[in-house]
C-alpha cells in the first residue's frame, strides 16, 4: 500500500472503530436487555438505535466542568490518553490478508504496549481528581494493571512460540491448519480473564465499582471527557476482541466468506461473549481478584508455557 | 475452587437460556398494565342505587385522611339528609392509603384503579366536589345508606327502615 492509501484507511478504521464503540453502548444494553428478559432502549429509532446519538447530544451539551480542586493539566490529559493508546493498538491488527495499517514484526509486543499505556490514564484521572473515591479507584488499577499485565503478556507466548514470531499477519497465517485457540486452550482462558481486566470490563471493573466507589476514577468527570473515558472502554473491548480473534482463532481465515467477513463475524462473536460475561458473573471483591491473579492464573500461565515449550522442543526433535 | 468455576459457568449458561425467554417489561403507555379491580388510585364519590348521593359529610374520612388531604362542610337538606356542601381533596398531598375508604360508613368515599392524573400545574391537583362526584354506585352496588339507617327523612320515619321493627312505646303496657 502507498503512503496516502494507509493514511486513507488509518482514518476509515478509526472511524469505523470509534462508530462501533458507539453502536456498542447501544447494542450491549440491548443484548443485557434480552439477557435479563427486558427491551432495552427500544424508543428511539428503529430498534433504538438513535439512542447512541441522544446519548451523544446529552454528552455534547453537558457543562465541560473542571472541579476547582483538581488538577488540571493532567484532568483534562487523562480521557484523551486511553483514546489515543487504545486506537493506537488497533493500528497492528490485521483485518484480512490485505488490510492492515502496520506490519511490524514486533507487532504483538506493540499490542501490548499499547493496553499497558491505556492503564495510565485511569491512574492518572483518578490521582487529578484529588477525590477519594477517584484515588482508590485509580489505587485499584494500578494493582489490578500490575498483577493482570503479568500473565497477560505471558499466555501469549505460547502462541508466539508455536509461531515463531512476534508479526501478527505470521501468527494468522500460521493458523491455517489449526486454530490455536485448540492447542492453546490454556492460553486462550488466561488471556480472556486477563483482557476483560485489562479493559476495566465487568466482572473485573473494580476501578469504578460503583457499588462501592461511587463511580471510581471517573467519579468527578463528567460530559465528553467521561464520554472519553467510556469509548476507551469500548474501544478497549473492541480490541480485544480483536486480537482474540487474530490470536487464537485465526484472524480472517475461514471458507466461503470474504476475510474481512470472517474476521468482524468472529469479533462480533467475541463481543457477545464478553457482554454475556457481564450479564451473568457478579463482581468478585477486592482480595479475591489479586489472589485469583497470583494465585491461579499465574502458575496457569507458567504450566502452559512449560508444556507448549516441551512439546515445541520433542516435535522438532523428531 | 474447582466448585466455583462450575458455578460460574452454570450461571453463564442459565443466562444464556435466557436469550430465549419473553422479556417481562409492559411497555406502558401503548400496552396497559392490569390493575386489580380494587387497585387505590384516584377517589371517587359515589351514589346510591337512586341516583342521591351518598356522602353523609360525617367527615369520618377527613379524620381517618393521615395526611389531612380532605376537606368538606356539612349541610343538611330540607327533606333531612345530609350532604357535604363542599367536599374537597387536595390530590398532591393524598397518599393513596385507602384509609377514607375504609372509614366511610355509607360507602361513599371509593378508590379506582386510574394512575394517570398528573398535571403541570400543582392547583390542579385539587378536586372539589363536581370532579369527585360519579353518576354510578361504585363497588357497592345495592347500598343505600337511608333505606338502611334510623335516621327519619322526609317520606321515611324511624321505624320504616329494612330490616327494622317500629319503635317500641317504652310508655305504652300492651305488648
Amino acid at each position: 500500500m502507498s503512503e496516502l492509501d494507509t493514511i486513507g484507511f488509518g482514518l476509515v478504521i478509526i472511524a469505523a472503530a470509534v462508530g462501533g464503540a458507539a453502536i456498542l453502548t447501544w447494542f450491549e444494553r440491548r443484548l443485557l436487555g434480552v439477557w435479563q428478559d427486558r427491551y432495552g432502549p427500544n424508543r428511539l429509532g428503529p430498534f433504538g438505535v438513535l439512542q447512541v446519538a441522544a446519548d451523544m447530544i446529552k454528552l455534547l451539551t453537558k457543562h465541560d466542568w473542571v472541579p476547582p480542586f483538581a488538577d488540571r493539566a493532567v484532568f483534562v490529559f487523562a480521557p484523551t490518553a486511553i483514546v489515543v493508546a487504545m486506537l493506537l493498538g488497533f493500528a497492528v491488527v490485521p483485518f484480512g490478508p490485505d488490510l492492515y495499517i502496520l506490519d511490524i514484526n514486533i507487532g504483538l509486543l506493540f499490542f501490548l504496549g499499547m493496553t499497558s499505556l491505556a492503564v495510565y490514564s485511569v491512574l492518572l484521572g483518578g490521582l487529578a481528581s484529588n477525590n477519594k473515591y477517584a484515588l482508590l479507584g485509580g489505587l485499584r488499577s494500578a494493582a489490578q494493571m500490575v498483577s493482570y499485565e503479568v500473565f497477560m503478556g505471558l499466555s501469549l507466548m505460547g502462541v508466539v512460540m508455536l509461531t515463531g514470531s512476534f508479526n501478527l499477519r505470521a501468527i494468522v497465517e500460521a493458523q491455517r491448519d489449526l486454530w490455536y485457540c485448540i492447542p492453546q486452550c490454556l492460553g486462550l482462558f488466561t488471556f480472556l480473564i486477563a483482557g476483560i481486566a485489562e479493559s476495566h470490563r465487568l466482572p473485573f471493573d473494580l476501578p469504578e465499582a460503583e457499588h462501592e466507589l461511587t463511580a471510581g476514577f471517573h467519579t468527578e468527570y463528567g460530559g465528553m471527557k467521561f464520554a472519553m473515558f467510556m469509548l476507551g472502554e469500548y474501544l478497549g473491548l473492541l480490541l480485544i476482541s480483536c486480537m482474540i480473534t487474530t490470536l487464537f482463532f485465526g484472524g480472517w481465515l475461514g471458507p466461503w466468506l470474504p476475510p474481512i467477513v470472517w474476521f468482524c463475524l468472529k469479533v462480533f462473536v467475541l463481543i457477545c461473549f464478553f457482554i454475556l460475561l457481564r450479564a451473568a458473573i457478579p463482581r468478585p471483591r477486592y482480595d479475591q481478584l489479586m489472589a485469583l491473579g497470583w494465585k491461579v492464573m499465574l502458575p496457569l500461565t507458567l504450566l502452559n508455557l512449560l508444556a507448549t515449550g516441551a512439546i515445541a522442543l520433542l516435535l522438532e526433535g523428531a | 475452587m474447582l466448585s466455583s468455576l462450575t458455578s460460574q459457568l452454570r450461571t453463564i449458561w442459565t443466562i444464556l437460556q435466557h436469550s430465549f425467554t419473553k422479556a417481562e417489561t409492559v411497555q406502558y403507555p401503548e400496552q396497559m398494565p392490569y390493575l386489580a379491580p380494587r387497585y387505590r388510585g384516584r377517589i371517587v364519590l359515589t351514589k346510591d342505587p337512586d341516583g342521591e348521593e351518598r356522602c353523609v359529610a360525617c367527615n369520618l374520612c377527613a379524620v381517618a385522611c393521615p395526611v389531612d388531604c380532605i376537606a368538606l362542610q356539612q349541610a343538611v337538606k330540607e327533606d333531612g339528609r345530609w350532604y357535604p356542601e363542599f367536599f374537597r381533596i387536595n390530590f398532591s398531598r393524598c397518599i393513596m392509603c385507602g384509609m377514607c375508604e375504609e372509614a366511610c360508613p355509607t360507602n361513599a368515599i371509593q378508590l379506582t384503579p386510574d394512575f394517570e392524573m398528573c398535571e403541570y400545574d400543582r392547583s390542579n391537583m385539587v378536586y372539589e366536589k363536581e370532579h369527585l362526584q360519579i353518576d354510578g354506585t361504585g363497588k357497592y352496588h345495592d347500598y343505600n345508606f337511608y333505606r338502611v339507617s334510623g335516621l327519619a327523612i322526609k317520606g321515611k320515619d324511624k321505624g320504616q327502615a329494612s330490616n327494622e321493627a317500629p319503635p317500641i312505646d317504652v310508655k305504652s303496657l300492651l305488648p
